[in-house]
């Protein structure tokens, strides 16, 4: 299953709903071409909707690391919403739960950008 | 299950579909010796990360290299080998993703993750120059795969955040 991306204005807030797979090849480039045009846009502030993302490989980890990265670098943030269970797992054994700002309910993240 | 080993092998052309037909193919040998789903998930990640190693790293994407994939069914276990034609490497210069200094890296975690999904995994030098990963997971028991599966030997403890 391909990836496919949609977004959404809450605010300042540029909710990105991702259902796929996000791996090496269109889905990584995918959220990759996502994330930066918001950025070119202005809209820095970025929660990535992954509750129907049930897949990632290293790629789409690299990729999720890429845009952190690039969104931080223009003072903005980057925030995830409902892992799945496989997502939850790999970003817990590659340590970068802890580096990502995770959320369960999309009103609290949303809150959290304030 | 049968107790005689089973061969499979392939020739995969140097290309990102290479990734998804490797997946494929030992997905549906793993479900056909009786893995579980969540086993299953780890042995097709695992195949991924090999075949993207071996594509990216080993072959640095060049169309006129090509990536070999063979699988063996024994009467115990599932081994997968990934063979490039790139120049071969160790395991011991391989960064480990989890340090610190590492984490923000926007690559280097495909051996992590092999490492942490298969019960055994290893690099040894190709025959014909390049690197072989060689991986396998256990069988499991007759009428026990389970949806949970199991994780690999090597498998990180996971943490609550």
């Amino acid at each position: 299953m391909s990836l496919h991306a949609t977004h959404r204005d809450a605010g300042q807030v540029t909710v990105v709903d991702l259902s796929g797979r996000i791996v090496l090849g269109d889905g990584s480039a995918l959220l990759r071409k996502t994330i930066r045009g918001l950025l070119e846009d202005q809209r820095k502030w970025i929660l990535l909707n992954l509750a129907d993302v049930d897949y990632i490989d290293s790629s789409g980890i690299g990729e999720l690391v890429s845009g952190f990265t690039a969104v931080k670098n223009q003072s903005g943030d980057l925030k995830l919403l409902h892992l799945t269970k496989k997502v939850k797992d790999l970003l817990q054994i590659t340590k970068l739960y802890t580096v990502f700002d995770v959320f369960t309910d999309e009103g609290t993240a949303l809150r959290s950008f304030q | 299950m049968a107790l005689t080993t089973k061969h499979l092998e392939m020739t995969l052309e140097t290309q990102v579909e290479s990734v998804n037909l490797a997946e494929e193919m030992c997905l549906r040998v793993a479900k056909a010796a009786g893995f579980g789903e969540d086993d299953c998930y780890r042995i097709g990640m695992s195949v991924r990360e090999g075949v993207i190693n071996a594509f990216h790293y080993g072959n640095e994407e060049r169309p006129e290299k090509k990536i070999h994939l063979a699988v063996d069914l024994t009467a115990d276990k599932m081994i997968i080998h990934v063979v490039d034609e790139g120049i071969g490497f160790k395991l011991s210069d391989v960064p480990d993703p989890l340090l610190e200094e590492n984490l923000l890296s926007t690559s280097g975690r495909g051996i992590f993750l092999m490492r942490a999904f298969m019960d055994e995994f290893d690099v040894l030098p190709g025959k014909t120059g390049g690197a072989e990963i060689v991986m396998s997971k256990k069988l499991p028991a007759a009428g026990s795969a389970s949806p949970n599966g199991r994780g690999g030997q090597n498998a990180t403890p996971q943490q609550e955040a």
